[in-house]
């Protein structure tokens, strides 16, 4: 394939993958012109990172929910409980940060092995059992916080979400830790584009043409070096960043190099098919959700530590912004499409324009009102350009 | 030429980048029951969607004339109301409505925006008399078979005031008996002055019922036979159909039967919602290795649900029996057990049971075997890609590459893509379950070719079909199935049609 081939492949094939990207794109650069460039300003992208990181990573968990042909009203709840219990130990308890997180950790668990039981082997929709985890947990969290918000965290557990891990190598005016830790996710990066690169080559598979390859790796160096100078900038590399990276970079592999992550596909593409193929429907079901629960636990601990507390109301409507970030990000309602990478960038769309919109000053309605639309409008994008190439046969 | 009901002349359609139909000529004459064949394909269905308004005028080329008038339809209800009715291969019919409601859905018999329910059921217990079907009008569709649901779409059209009546593979999914009443309920029509159309595979019906026959081949139109006067036969069709003489149906195969693989005793099943109903009731067969054995039986017979219940208990409950391989009892509780031990089955509905329609032929290829290719969970893409491309090519599926979706293949490719996903499991017992149903002619005779070739290479074989030809053409045993029992088994040496249907329809006697 040429280089130039290759760049219309892109453009034209690709248009329904990648027209997500080139939105994302089109937001930013829209928000970036109205606030004046405060959008992309060093505090700003940092503030972006800390505010939106649990919403994002209860979407990679939620993504494979509907990949699976689920749904998870439930998880706002699971957070707001999951922060209870962590800040009841620490807290009132006394007991140190990491005990506090691993509990809500072991409870999300718990909340999904629960919620997981009853879909796949009792085999009652998602809809209707994370419905009633929804009440359930909610109800849960008053009964463990005694109907009262607790706060403060010790400085300790606040760091897990407002931390940050600087100045470890001094710098002139920015963070060279930050920089360094970017450069190593760069090279990582490429060398293992160029060994799946190589192992296409080795299978005598087409691969794109080395400069267009090239061209790409330089072009996500540079927004990923762009993005760490900011970083660097500010106060450094949030710790929540490097948790959000790692797990978003163990579940796109597990979605889309594991057997496991097959067998989701699988059953949100053709429940019966994958029956009858020999996968075990009720146990990869039962591991969607306690996997979606144990995520859950991740951004409860992350959504307590960053609002130094835990309270009642915590997490409310969280469900609907993580469902929201994966339809955008091209996931099918009916189950069977979508991808970790994809939830990540809708999601990322929902927090630049709410960010955007906030420093716009943009009143909290005309902000709901935009969002609902953004997510109607992508849906419908996405089920015409379905219709479409179903006209093209 | 008045005696023309239907005249379609030089119709063009064309889609981005294919053109589906090119200068196509139909015409139907009044009174007449008018077939039309061609591969799957071929163009057929986008003709009836020309005809019927699906496709609106002015996204065609071409001139269509109907009772001696130009028509220019914009929607399937412009056709409806000249008398232009469209009955679809999946039948459009509401399961939890009743046959009166579903009758007059979309034409209720209202009054002032009621619904008047005396008027709606007697004209529909009218209607249904006159399709010849004993059923009251209060019944939920969902509690008729397939055969008499057809019926009720007839009498749905007719309530329509139909004149043109077009049926896409009407008989596709009937047993022998359903369809003979469907065939002779046509003639009946026709006597009523009530012209067909009839889209089918099944030639024999064709050569039995139609006056004239249409060929289409390639988005055009072949020729147009009359029936009596050209003493049309099934191989003259075929020919036409195919552009080349087939010569045999069914490709020449000595099988090289060795010693016994799989057997099955004393099975017993039952059924999953209403329990004490038994379907299947004590069945006992078993295969060698190179040898293909067939089941025959009729719709509800209980072939499907013996096959599905033996591989993995996916049909049914309370099911009891003993299942052995090479002499030796083995445990299928589950699918993935069942795999284990080399059983495959190939369902009979492969767009519902047996492909995964939104994901592409790679992965369907590997969806049972993801194993074969993984190691500790990891599935190796790139040996993937390269398993799919070998089955592409030995099984000669129709696509450039094996990223297309499965849901985009005719139906023909999407078989021999479910026959390479379990070929790729590697098995010792393969069970086909109508594995040429809705193909067209060339398809079904490199399915067959397929299925000698794992015959060869010592596999056992069962393949379940509704046509007895079929089966005496391919099998070398036939076990015959009615009412969950086994009546009988045969060599295909002695068997004919008629021995095996009198087995097929004999009631509460065991194995002789």
């Amino acid at each position: 394939m040429t280089a130039v081939e290759g760049l219309r492949d892109i453009f034209t094939k690709n248009l329904r993958t990648s027209g997500i990207y080139i939105a994302f794109v089109a937001i930013i650069v829209l928000f970036a012109i109205l606030t004046d460039g405060v959008l992309l300003a060093p505090g700003n992208i940092t503030n972006i990172v800390l505010q939106y990181s649990y919403i994002l990573i209860l979407a990679i968990g939620m993504v494979i929910v509907i990949i699976g042909g689920h749904i998870d009203l439930s998880v706002g709840s699971v957070v707001a409980l999951t922060g209870a219990v962590s800040a009841i130990l620490v807290i009132k308890n006394g007991q140190p940060w990491w005990v506090g997180i691993l509990a809500a950790l072991v409870v999300g668990l718990l909340v999904g092995a629960w919620q997981g039981f009853w879909v796949a082997y009792v085999g009652i929709p998602a809809f209707i059992v994370t419905l009633a985890g929804m009440l359930l947990f909610r109800g849960l969290t008053y009964e463990v916080l005694n109907n009262i918000s607790l706060s403060p965290f010790p400085s300790s557990y606040q760091k897990v979400a407002g931390g940050f891990i600087n100045g470890l190598l001094g710098g002139n005016g920015f963070d060279a830790f930050t920089l360094i830790i970017a450069a190593i996710a760069i090279v990582g990066y490429a060398y293992s584009a160029w060994r799946s690169r190589m192992g296409r080559v080795r299978y005598q598979q087409s691969v794109e043409a080395l400069p267009l390859f090239i061209l790409k790796i330089v072009a996500i160096a540079v927004v990923v070096m762009a993005f760490a100078w900011q970083l660097a900038h500010s106060r450094g590399l949030p710790i929540v960043l490097i948790i959000l990276a790692v797990l978003i970079l163990a579940y796109n592999t597990v979605t889309t190099r594991t057997v496991f992550g097959r067998h989701v596909y699988a059953i949100g593409g053709n429940l019966n098919a994958a029956q009858l193929s020999g996968v075990k429907v009720k146990q990869v079901n039962f591991w969607i959700f306690v996997n979606m629960g144990f995520l859950a636990g991740v951004a409860g601990a992350i959504y307590s530590s960053r609002s130094n507390g835990a309270q009642p109301g915590a997490g409310n409507m969280f469900e609907l912004d993580a469902i929201a970030a994966c339809f955008i990000g091209g996931a099918s309602t009916t189950g069977g499409v979508g991808r970790v990478t994809g939830a990540m960038v809708g999601g990322l769309i929902m927090a630049v324009m709410s960010n955007g919109m906030q420093l716009m000053g943009v009143p909290q309605s005309t902000q709901q009102i935009v969002k609902g639309l953004v997510l109607l409008l992508a849906v419908a994008f996405d089920i015409y350009n379905k219709r479409r190439a179903g006209a093209a046969r | 030429m008045s005696d023309h009901i239907l005249e379609m002349h030089s119709i063009t359609k064309t889609f981005p980048g294919v053109k589906a139909l090119q200068d196509v000529n139909l015409n139907v004459k009044r009174g007449e029951i008018h077939a039309i064949c061609g591969e799957n394909g071929a163009g057929k269905s986008t003709l009836m969607k020309v005809l019927s308004g699906v496709y609106p005028h002015g996204t065609y080329d071409g001139e269509i004339r109907f009772d001696g008038e130009t028509v220019e339809f914009s929607s399937i209800n412009d056709s409806e109301e000249k008398g232009i009715v469209i009955i679809h291969q999946e039948l459009a019919l509401v399961p939890y409505l009743s046959v009166a409601e579903n009758i007059f859905l979309g034409n209720e018999r209202a009054r002032h925006g009621l619904v008047d329910w005396n008027r709606a059921n007697s004209e529909a217990a009218v209607l249904l008399a006159r399709v010849g079907l004993d059923e009251n009008p209060t019944t939920p569709i969902g509690q008729l078979g397939v055969g008499k649901q057809q019926l009720v779409e007839i009498a749905k059209a007719l309530s329509k005031k139909v004149k043109l009546l077009i049926l896409d593979e009407p008989t596709a999914a009937l047993n022998d008996s359903d369809s003979e009443h469907l065939l002779n309920l046509l003639r009946h029509l026709q006597g009523q002055g009530i012209t067909s159309i009839m889209i089918s595979h099944k030639l024999n019906e064709i050569a039995e019922i139609a006056n004239s026959t249409t060929i289409i081949r390639d988005g055009k139109t072949i020729e147009t036979l009359d029936m009596v006067e050209d003493k049309v036969t099934q191989d003259r069709i075929i020919k036409g159909m195919v552009g080349r003489d087939l010569e045999h149906r069914y490709p020449e195969h000595v099988s090289h039967v060795g010693e016994e693989v799989f057997r099955v005793e004393d099975w017993h099943v039952e059924h999953p919602t209403q329990p004490g109903r038994v379907v299947v009731d004590g069945a006992s067969f078993n295969v060698r290795a190179g040898e293909i054995v067939g089941i025959a039986g009729l719709m509800g017979a209980g072939r499907t649900e013996l096959a599905m219940s033996v591989f993995g208990r996916s049909y049914g409950r309370n099911v009891t029996g003993k299942v052995f391989l090479h002499g030796k009892e083995i445990r299928t509780r589950s699918v993935s057990e069942a795999i284990g031990h080399g059983l495959a089955y190939a369902t009979e509905d492969r767009k519902t049971y047996g492909l995964n329609l939104i994901e592409d032929i790679r992965r369907n290829i590997s969806a049972a075997a993801l194993g074969k290719l993984s190691k500790a969970g990891w599935v190796n893409g790139n040996e993937e890609i390269k398993v799919a491309e070998e089955y592409r090519r030995s099984m000669n599926i129709k696509s450039p590459t094996v990223m297309a979706l499965t849901g985009k293949l005719s139906g023909g490719n999407q078989q021999k893509v479910v026959l390479s996903k379990w070929i790729y499991t590697d098995p010792e017992v393969l069970i086909l379950d109508e594995p040429t149903r809705g193909i067209d002619v060339g398809a079904k005779y490199e399915i067959y070719t397929i299925i000698n070739k794992l015959a060869d290479a010592g596999k056992a074989v069962v393949v379940i079909s509704s046509e007895l030809p079929e089966l005496l053409g391919i099998c070398d045993r036939i076990y015959t199935l009615a009412f969950g029992r086994i009546t009988g088994v045969q060599e295909r040496a002695v068997a004919t049609p008629e021995s095996l249907m009198e087995l097929m329809t004999k009631e509460k006697e065991t194995v002789r």
